[in-house]
């Protein structure tokens, strides 16, 4: 028990706007196939469990789990799934290893989000049938809502909420895998079409398609495969309340929480000098914000200068989204946990390409369910 | 391997009943708080809450666990839901174990929850959405259809009558009288009242199947050091094993669950059971059609092939037989609430281990059990084996 555990392969497939020629099935199935041979692992003899992270009414299929076996090489073998973000199956595939119970477990999600033709309608779904379903709040008037108050409170701009969309969507150019990517100003962010006031539509991550495969072990066996292992140093998860009437609207508990335990696990007590650069949820450009200040990245109202100031730059001081976060690589759904991850461990292998960082040793990456949930994990990564 | 030790420390449920007045969050307040009361111990000393709930469909709430995050406890506190169908309720606590085991956290609060009753007029329609939208659902499938082609695989491998087989409603039925949570006790049901019952997909009849049921369980989980001090009496999770086969379930012989056995050789491998007929003293195998119980008997190895049934004429399956089956009254007696029936046997384990099963309880002192769960497209096993 307490083992160390290891992500020692990862593969992807995408990420695109629109996927019309692959199903979910193929996209897994070349993601899982590049993650196999990353890690230099053979699925059928080397693996003792598979865990897979989907949504039934995301997939628009009831017990989504009887459909992710076959791509991943897992039939008539362990595997479940977890009804949360990738980084939830993460959290578990590591417990099912630190436990002793098995050596070699392979996490999965995916994003068909071009297929759901109204997703709003599908959020709207989450809210609590009988106290808040009959108001017909749509999701984006609750992001618009949270941002007021945040704006309100004094805790950042509209022109810093504008800068972490240029920021990300000029970072994602530089990342082949990222759909959304684009060299803008913050005027055009400003001045793009108010979704839910005083939240734009380039405030908001589009979605994407594609899928990521990931293989963890334990540091043991890790040694002997043939991938660069980067250490899992600490995990943590955690959910505020889901009702709208009694969470803490501004302080973004979840994400407090979720770091706390991360960090304790990970023995890391300074984050901001201890933690090189970050990969955070940034579905809305604010939420990267108010993120960085929950995670203790930054101080309560800084997050928003710091951004200003380019500190959160790749070549800043603190890289923010290095990859293009959720802004600039789109939003993969159940996935958005572990593209987040799969940044940080490309980064921290040094084979990020022309978005490589220099020196960077710790990553911490953080992913949040969206709106209406405040459902947040967190991973510490080092090299 | 030297794994940390677990045990279930505290268990409660609400009632199985039709149509709840709660809502699915209340039916998983009432079954956490039951389950705290019957330990003692409050919602501060749970590190970790684990849910386990089937289709969003069924109470229509996308991410129904988020939702249900409050009534179960988690306020502020790691929360994950596991999900592999109607197995879902006998992986909930092996989920909870490995976050216990993990090291990470000493206590874990596992909650199963399932409200089918919002569906209207009946869940079969919700089922429709888990076949392949490609291949299959155009076809209109119903899931009672294709459970009907697996019990009549089952029936012609081993030249089975619906009479061996109605034995197993009745014992459940008639065991299920005697549980204070029950929703379709009956202590004077009879075969000929089976064989009688309106036939909905030949060969299932009304009476082969479980109800439509609303209904939360929850128990609380300790390591080793804290549970000792929780109570004198920990009922120690020995083993756990799941299994998912391929989700082209047309491929597959449909008269052998494969997948149960895979996941109870797992269970049993880590329990250090070597013979289990002769180590294991209870056992609640998933029993949602009457024939599931006889198939999954076979597939957690404590009957032949096709033998299931005989045993079950002989009465030995019933609960001062020599291996009493499904003691609590199971899914078709307590009720079918899918992911809240699974950690039932669980529960019942836990009260049957510690000899406080009441008019349930089992002769003999039993000392080790085994719970099993199946879903999906007849495609999952989960099993666990408990022991004090």
């Amino acid at each position: 028990m307490n083992r160390t555990v290891d992500i020692v392969g990862v593969g992807w497939s995408g990420f695109r706007a629109i996927s019309p020629d692959v199903s979910y099935k193929e996209m897994t199935f070349e993601a899982a196939t590049r993650a196999y041979a990353d890690a230099g692992i053979d699925p059928r003899n080397d693996v003792q469990g598979f865990v897979t992270a989907a949504e039934d009414y995301h997939e628009g299929t009831s017990i989504f789990d009887e459909y992710t076996p076959d791509q991943l090489g897992a039939a008539l073998r362990p595997m479940h799934t977890i009804s949360g973000d990738g980084l939830h199956a993460l959290a578990a595939a590591y417990m099912q290893i630190a436990s002793g119970l098995m050596d070699v477990v392979v996490v999965e999600a995916h994003s068909k989000a071009s297929n759901i033709l109204t997703l709003n309608h599908i959020t709207a779904f989450a809210e609590d049938p009988t106290f808040e379903r009959p108001l017909a709040i749509h999701p984006l008037a609750l992001a618009g809502l949270e941002m007021q108050m945040l704006l309100s409170a004094g805790r950042f701009t509209l022109e810093q909420c504008a800068q972490v969309v240029v920021k990300n969507k000029n970072n994602a150019l530089a990342n082949p895998a990222a759909a959304h990517g684009a060299a803008i100003g913050r005027k055009t962010v400003l001045e793009s079409q108010v979704v839910a006031s005083p939240l734009t539509r380039l405030m908001a991550a589009p979605h994407a398609d594609g899928a990521i495969v990931m293989v963890l072990a334990d540091s043991d066996t890790a040694k002997r495969l043939k991938g660069k292992p980067v250490r899992v140093r600490g995990i943590g998860w955690a959910n505020d309340t889901p009702a709208l009437d009694s969470r803490d609207w501004l302080h973004a508990q979840y994400a407090r929480k979720s770091a706390e335990m991360a960090y304790r696990i990970a023995g890391i007590r300074h984050p901001r000098s201890e933690i090189d650069f970050a990969e955070v949820d940034d579905t809305f450009a604010y939420k990267e914000l108010q993120h960085l200040e929950a995670l203790q990245l930054a101080k309560p109202g800084e997050a928003g200068i710091l951004t200003a100031q380019g500190a959160t730059e790749r070549d800043g001081e603190l890289p923010v989204n290095p990859g293009g976060g959720c802004l600039g690589v789109g939003s993969l759904l159940d996935a958005n946990g572990l593209a987040r991850v799969l940044e940080v461990v490309l980064q921290l292998r040094g084979e990020a390409g022309a978005r490589q960082l220099k020196n960077v040793k710790t990553g911490l990456a953080f992913t949040w369910r969206g709106v209406p949930t405040t459902s947040g994990a967190a991973v510490v990564l080092s090299n | 391997m030297g794994l940390r030790r677990v045990a279930v420390v505290g268990a409660g449920m609400t009632k199985f009943v039709r149509r709840a007045q709660e809502t699915g969050r209340e039916l998983a307040w009432e079954a956490v708080s039951k389950a705290l009361e019957s330990c003692e111990m409050t919602l501060d000393q749970i590190d970790c809450v684990v849910m386990g709930t089937a289709p969003d469909a069924f109470d229509g709430v996308h991410m129904k666990s988020e939702w249900l995050a409050d009534g179960a406890g988690a306020w502020g506190k790691p929360y994950m839901r596991g999900y592999v169908g109607g197995g879902t309720g006998v992986f909930a606590p092996a989920q909870g174990w490995y976050h216990v085991a993990s090291g990470l956290f000493d206590t874990c609060l596992v909650v199963c929850e399932e409200k089918m009753s919002p569906t209207q007029p009946h869940p079969q329609a919700a089922f429709n959405s888990i076949f392949d939208n490609i291949t299959e659902r155009p076809l209109g499938p119903n899931l009672l259809w294709i459970f009907a082609i697996e019990m009549n695989a089952y029936m012609n491998r081993y030249g089975l009558k619906k009479e061996d087989i109605a034995l197993v409603s009745v014992k459940n039925k008639r065991n299920a009288a005697d549980h204070p949570a029950s929703l379709l006790g009956d202590p004077n049901i009879t075969v000929q009242d089976v064989l009688n019952s309106e036939v909905l997909a030949w060969p299932v009849q009304r009476l082969d199947v479980s109800p439509v049921t609303d209904g939360a369980v929850a128990i609380v989980l300790a390591a080793d050091s804290v549970a000792r001090r929780v109570t004198p009496k920990p009922i120690w999770i020995e083993g756990i094993g799941w299994c998912l086969d391929t989700a082209y379930w047309t491929n597959r012989d449909l008269s052998y669950p494969t997948y149960v056995e895979e996941a109870a050789r797992r269970a049993y491998a880590m329990a250090g059971i070597k013979e289990p007929r002769k180590e294991i003293h209870i056992a609640e195998p998933y029993d949602p059609f009457d024939y599931k119980e006889l198939h999954h008997l076979e597939g957690l190895m404590l009957f032949d092939k096709g033998k299931a049934p005989e045993a079950t004429a002989l009465g030995i399956t019933q609960r001062n037989g020599d291996l009493p089956v499904c003691p609590s009254g199971g899914l078709l007696g307590v009720g079918n609430p899918i992911a809240a029936a699974g950690l039932m046997k669980i529960a019942e384990l836990f009260w049957q281990l510690r000899g406080e099963a009441g008019k349930r309880q089992v002769p003999g002192n039993p000392r080790r059990g085994v719970a099993q769960a199946w879903g999906d497209l007849m495609q999952v096993g989960t099993v666990v084996v408990m022991g004090k």
